[in-house]
């Protein structure tokens, strides 16, 4: 008989080295050559159909209006055109909201947004399509539009219900500080700005349904609402992704219209459809980060440690609730960032307004939400004439102090959140403690003092901020993943999850932590593209979950293998079970005088296989310990904490408004670290993604609900001279997870996007050196350098009211 | 019919519309999908691929934005795109830093970045390019996942691998020229045409046909680097049924330096104009860096910049302090016109049918003159500015003489602000006469508030100008601008102190 497969032996793996790649390992991207040499394939580079036909949606000209009249018939009849389709055409469902309804598929009525879809054109070009949907004619009723937050707050126009969370008596708290401060912030949203626009294709199938090829990172809910729109069942529809140009969160919703769309034309059509957005029809069309008009009422005691505070975050959710109910409940969740609020009331209101439905953005509503703890940090500091630095030490959790008693005459715990979790594991005072010592903070605290005294026009600032976020999604039965793994009798293995990759390197990461359960070395492990027909119902790839996720279902998945395999083995090689195991791409066996055979993996494959053991399976996995009750905004909605923190030194023009960033350190930590370049890739660019969102990425809309800011000439990313001159990023060493997470690693996705915040810190701090740190500047965000310079000149009229004020003190005192 | 050569092969194309663009081309047509679209606009440089032009018999290559250039453009040169980089199975020095460092996560931009990567190693030659070259050469390349460290140091180290380039296709073997230009029908020869049905784009190689050309089809429209007309038809969905490429005629590239003149070519590029500027007008250089990004300075033109009359400029406004003047010719026309009054309205100019900018004549800065070029945008690389001031300051013994200004994002068109120059003249070289003359700027301009600025903060920013303008003037060797700083470690000595500052003068200016 031949052998079940010819390896070559010149190749065959060498007991003597250890397999490689294990988890804890840098290894490369799974794309990294492909990604070089142009040969990773997205979506949009797929071969196409001779028959296959392009999409252009056509949006509402108005922010709010009534359809009155709609005539398309030169749509139809454009050259190249070859189906037009309206609501009326849709088969099924017609609403596509994720959570709740409110996204039409196409309007049928009444627009809410400007840009939002009526209609869809395929023709047989790109550029035809294009051409054709300017052709429409639509007459409206044009509508009162509510633009703002504010108009939306005082009208109560909400998408969904206000929340709360309470702990003790605020009001009561705020009554009797020390110290009382108020503030308020304006936080502007996001574009996402992946390089990769949203895009999908779809083929229609012979049981009449749809192979959806998508950059999408929810396939199932792609594969759900494609079901739903085409009124077939969920079966018949498959959804495959590879990788996306990036996500960020604007793939986890905002994918799906396309694939609906494309179905819709494809079915009518029979012909296989993409639809591939215009960078300016993806940034006028699709959701972005949500705007939060923040406010704080805080009372501190003499030491400015926090007795009560009541804070107000209100998201702009845009026509539809979209995600927003949890978005807006994390940043409810992250209003304390890693500072105990002691007597807090939290309230989160889900503002409606006339313009594109936001959704989520990597950290999901916690940045918007730590915003407002970071302004009132700041703010308290320059109020009691300390150093921000210190003010925030003071307020950490876990932070006991003698002379805070709770009701019952007991020091103060200090661990509880406003929500009720406990904070365990608490890695913030030390982290901080370590950055603050290898960043010089306070040496270099004094030498910008010196600085500054000396350098009228340029002005230096120094901040450190920290991050606690919480990982889990708060919708509990998202908590769940599946995964698929087979060895193929060669011992090469195949390896399916629901995760998506998007660039964060998810793939690599699962496909180390199998390579590291079977010993074997890394490229042993082909990972596929995500599909729903290999692993079903999957949760989205979001709340930097996929490796806490995926990775413990593709682990319990080997381990069901590995449990088949081993018990083969001691059957097979009669020893005890304790007598096998994996290593070095072998499995060893250790016979009953201690003597070791090593047996190459691939041929203990093929003898499993001989002997009949199933050598594939699926895995799954729930995250343990968390619930929430939404009633009395109490419980555990989250399954750990990562924590991070930055210190960041920039410095400003204040006759310009402009600034660069300096310095930055950041100490970061990530658990055991599955693999410390991803990871520390993640950290960069998350970081900087974050400071872009704070400084230079402005969305401006006009008074008519149009946004102007609709392409990367008007919208402006952190270019390449944008990063910290001097750039320093550490994990942090020694400290597995807490919690049982896969191999005690930490989620990282989102966790240091928020450690941006130090940059806005920082050109808040250089600016209120100008009155001597006294006065805490108002500086919303995007600070751009129209903002630092009304930063600036603020902080100067208040210098000079300062001084008014003094002289006139001076004069009645010398009276 | 045109012809070019693409990853080491030559090629021609005939029946393709004369606005298809680079990018188009290769994705949809030779099914050339490394190269990728991320914006259309030419601001993300996702689609750059390498543009070879032969000097001195040896091809030389820049980086440039597939998605904002016609293929008419690609007439007798080379290209080479991220299909072809690797010779088989070994990467080029870019691709393995690039993978070694961890410089890519999604991949997306990735194609880009290692085009502009290897063109940077081509010109480099083996040596160790400096950090304002790596960050000169990645100035047009928008990463979304990296924040560029692991970027920055794969280009740093990328000189440390061996060069395995596929010489086959970066020097391509000869074509005689004969061959490229010879090619064709009669009526070809005169011009290159790129014909689809009424749609007709020519390639033109001299003058001669050049007026002959816009006398007969007055209404085509003249390309050279086409780094904002394209936007037309990737942008605005507009076709373009008759382009004359401009680019190769090499008596607009001309730049021929006098005692007292410096006369740039109206289609020499910003790449081309650079090394002059830098010995004569090195604060006009300066301003080169934060010109769109190496990518569209590699395309774009001059006079491409002053036809185009953007209300913003970015050279406009300087030409204008620098008392610049056009020459206009057309087949039966020829004027020597002051810059200044080229400019008739948003988007008008004084170019009459037919006509094409030959020429920029700039006078030379005397020994009493300083030129002062101040560009404010939200970001540094790649932007388009919120406000750009120029001033030309002739001074003697501490009394300014004279003063030409040019601003640009301060009304429909780059003008002077004749108010302030009138306040200025005959004032001590001060930051008071400085700060007392920016009063005048609300009497010069009412500027508009638009997505990238508040028309306060145009009037405010442009007084902190003013007032910097005087104190660089004063304090000629500190660092004053943000764009100065390269160095985490600043010491207060390096940077602007106010030599005749003091808070009086603070409030005044705010006031």
């Amino acid at each position: 008989m031949r052998k079940l497969i010819d390896t070559n032996t010149n190749e065959l793996p060498m007991r003597e080295r250890p397999s490689k790649g294990k988890t804890g390992q840098s290894m490369k991207h799974e794309s990294a050559e492909k990604h070089v040499t142009g040969k990773a394939v997205y979506v949009d580079d797929m071969p196409e159909y001779p028959n296959q036909l392009h999409v252009v949606v056509g949006g509402s000209k108005y922010a709010h209006a009534k359809i009155k009249l709609m005539n398309l018939s030169a749509v139809r009849s454009a050259p190249g055109v070859e189906a037009v389709i309206t609501v009326k055409d849709v088969p099924g469902h017609t609403d596509i909201g994720p959570v709740f309804p409110g996204d039409p598929v196409l309007v049928s009525d009444e627009c809410e947004f400007i840009g939002q879809p009526i209609f869809a054109v395929a023709a047989q070009s790109f550029e035809q399509a294009k051409k054709a949907a300017a052709l429409a004619e639509i007459e409206y009723d044009v509508l009162e539009p509510v633009l703002t937050v504010e108009k939306a707050l005082k009208d109560k126009f909400f998408v969904r219900p206000t929340h709360q969370h309470k702990r003790g008596d605020s009001a009561k708290a705020l009554e009797n500080a020390a110290h009382r401060i108020q503030g308020e912030q304006y936080v502007k949203g996001q574009e996402h700005f992946y390089l990769e626009g949203q895009v999908s294709s779809v083929v229609p199938t012979e049981d009449g349904g749809m192979e959806v090829f998508t950059s999408s990172q929810h396939p199932t809910e792609v594969q759900k609402l494609v079901a739903e729109v085409l009124g077939v069942s969920i079966n018949k529809v498959q959804v495959d992704v590879r990788r996306m140009g990036g996500g960020f969160g604007g793939k986890e919703t905002q994918a799906a219209p396309l694939a609906c769309i494309a179905a819709i034309l494809a079915n009518k059509t029979g012909k296989p459809v993409k639809y591939r957005m215009s960078r300016q029809d993806d940034m006028e069309m699709t959701g972005k980060r949500h705007d939060f008009y923040n406010t704080y009422d805080v009372g501190v005691d003499e030491q400015g440690i926090i007795q009560g505070a009541e804070i107000m975050v209100a998201g702009k959710c845009g026509n539809s609730p979209d995600l927003s109910d949890a978005i807006v409940d994390r940043a409810m969740f992250h209003s304390d960032n890693a500072y105990y609020l002691n007597n807090a009331t939290v309230t989160g209101h889900r503002c409606k307004t006339h313009t594109v439905s936001a959704t989520a953005y990597r950290g999901f509503g916690g940045p918007q939400g730590m915003m407002v703890a970071e302004l009132m940090m700041d703010d308290i500091a320059r109020h009691m004439g300390e150093d921000p630095l210190t003010i925030r030490k003071r307020n950490l959790y876990g932070i006991k102090y003698d002379h805070i008693k709770t009701d019952d005459g007991q020091i103060d715990e200090r661990n509880q959140t406003h929500y009720g979790q406990t904070v365990e594991h608490n890695l913030l005072p030390e982290l901080i403690e370590e950055l603050e010592n290898t960043s010089d903070y306070w040496k270099r605290r004094e030498e910008i003092k010196v600085f500054n005294a000396q350098s009228p026009f340029m002005k230096k600032g120094l901040a450190l901020t920290p991050v606690k976020f919480g990982i889990s999604f708060t919708v509990q039965f998202l908590n769940q993943a599946g995964a698929l793994v087979h060895i193929y009798t060669d011992g090469s293995i195949h390896l399916s999850h629901g995760g998506t990759e998007m660039g964060q390197g998810l793939f690599l990461k699962v496909a180390q932590i199998v390579a590291e359960e079977f010993q074997v070395d890394l490229d042993t492990v082909q990972v596929s593209s995500t599909r729903t027909d290999k692993v079903p119902n999957t949760s989205p790839t979001a709340a930097s979950s996929g490796t806490d996720l995926n990775g413990m279902a593709a682990r319990d998945a080997c381990l069901r293998i590995k449990d088949g395999l081993f018990k083969f083995a001691t059957e097979h090689y009669q020893v005890e079970e304790d007598k096998v195991r994996l290593e070095s791409n072998h499995l060893v066996v250790t016979n009953a005088a201690g003597e070791e055979q090593w047996v190459p993996f691939a041929d203990f494959v093929q003898q499993a296989y001989m002997g009949r053991v199933p050598l594939s399976s699926t895995g799954f996995y729930k995250t343990p310990k968390i619930h929430y009750d939404r009633e009395t905004g109490k419980g555990r909605p989250f399954y750990y904490y990562a924590n991070g923190a930055a210190v960041s030194e920039v410095i400003v023009d204040t006759l310009t408004g402009e600034y660069k960033v300096l310095r930055t350190d950041i100490l970061h930590d990530v658990g055991r670290s599955l693999n410390p370049s991803i990871d520390i890739g993640q950290i960069e660019g998350a970081f900087v993604q974050g400071m872009g969102w704070l400084t230079t990425e402005e969305l401006v809309w006009n008074n008519q609900g149009k946004l102007l800011s609709n392409g990367p000439a008007t919208y402006k990313i952190p270019a390449v001279g944008d990063a910290p001159i001097d750039f320093r990023v550490k994990l942090l060493e020694d400290r597995p997870n807490g919690e049982a997470t896969v191999y005690r690693s930490k989620a990282v996705g989102e966790p240091p996007f928020m450690l941006g915040i130090s940059v806005w810190s920082a050109l808040r701090d250089a600016v209120s050196s100008i009155a001597d740190y006294r006065f805490s500047p108002p500086m919303n965000t995007p600070a751009t350098p129209e903002c630092v310079l009304n930063a600036v000149m603020a902080t100067e009229r208040a210098k000079e009211a300062q001084w008014a004020q003094d002289a006139a003190t001076a004069d009645s005192v010398n009276a | 019919m045109i012809k070019f050569c693409l990853n080491g092969r030559w090629i021609e194309e005939a029946d393709l519309t004369p606005d298809t663009t680079v990018l188009r081309y290769l994705r949809t047509r030779k099914s050339l999908t490394g190269t990728k679209e991320g914006c259309g606009s030419g601001d993300c440089g996702a689609c750059s691929v390498l543009l070879g032009e032969k000097q001195a018999g040896k091809w030389v290559y820049k980086a440039i934005n597939g998605c904002i250039t016609f293929l008419a453009q690609l007439h007798g040169k080379s290209v080479i795109t991220i299909d072809a980089l690797a010779d088989g199975r070994s990467l080029h020095p870019a691709q393995q830093a690039m993978v070694d460092y961890h410089g890519s996560q999604c991949g997306f931009c990735t194609p880009g970045i290692i085009m502009s990567l290897a063109a940077l190693h081509q010109n480099v030659e083996g040596e160790q390019p400096s950090e304002h070259q790596i960050l000169d050469a990645l100035s047009g390349n928008l990463c979304r996942c990296t924040g560029y460290r692991p970027i920055i140091d794969a280009a740093r180290n990328m000189n440390e691998y061996p060069d395995v380039a596929n010489v086959g296709i970066w020097q391509p073997e000869e074509q005689l020229s004969g061959e490229i230009h010879n090619a064709g029908t009669e009526a070809e020869r005169r011009t290159r045409n790129l014909r689809k049905k009424k749609e007709q784009s020519w390639v033109v190689e001299n003058e001669a046909q050049l007026k002959d050309l816009l006398a007969e089809h007055p209404d085509a429209r003249m390309v050279a680097g086409a780094t904002d007309l394209a936007l037309e038809v990737t942008q605005f969905n507009k076709s373009i049924n008759k382009l004359v490429s401009i680019g190769a005629i090499e008596s607009l590239k001309t730049i021929e330096v006098t005692d007292d003149k410096v006369t740039f070519g109206g289609a020499a590029t910003y790449a081309e104009i650079e090394e002059t500027l830098t010995t004569h007008y090195p604060e006009f250089s300066a301003l080169l860096d934060r010109l769109g990004s190496r990518q569209v300075r590699n395309n774009g033109t001059l006079g491409g910049n002053v036809g185009n009359a953007s209300p913003i400029g970015d050279t406009p406004p300087v030409l204008i302090a620098l008392g610049a003047e056009l020459e206009l010719v057309s087949k039966h026309t020829h004027r020597w016109l002051p810059i200044d009054q080229f400019f008739l309205d948003y988007k008008q100019t004084a170019l009459q049918s037919g006509e094409y900018i030959r020429a920029i004549r700039v006078p030379r800065l005397q020994a009493n003159q300083t030129l002062k070029v101040f560009k404010i945008s939200k970001r540094i690389e790649d932007d388009i500015s919120a406000v750009l001031a120029a001033f030309v300051v002739t001074s003697e013994d501490g009394i300014i003489k004279d003063v030409r200004t040019g601003f640009g994002g301060m009304a429909g068109i780059p003008k002077a602000a004749c108010n302030v120059e009138r306040a200025l003249v005959g004032k001590p070289l001060s930051e008071v006469s400085f700060m007392n003359a920016a009063n005048e700027l609300p009497n010069d301009f009412t500027p508009l508030s638009d997505v990238r600025a508040t028309a306060e903060y145009r009037i405010q920013v442009a007084k902190g100008l003013m007032r910097k303008c005087a104190l660089e003037l004063l304090e000629p060797e500190k660092i004053s601008r943000i764009e100065q700083v390269h160095s985490a470690a600043l010491n207060p000595n390096d940077v602007l102190t106010a030599v005749s500052g003091s808070d009086k003068q603070g409030e005044a200016y705010h006031a």
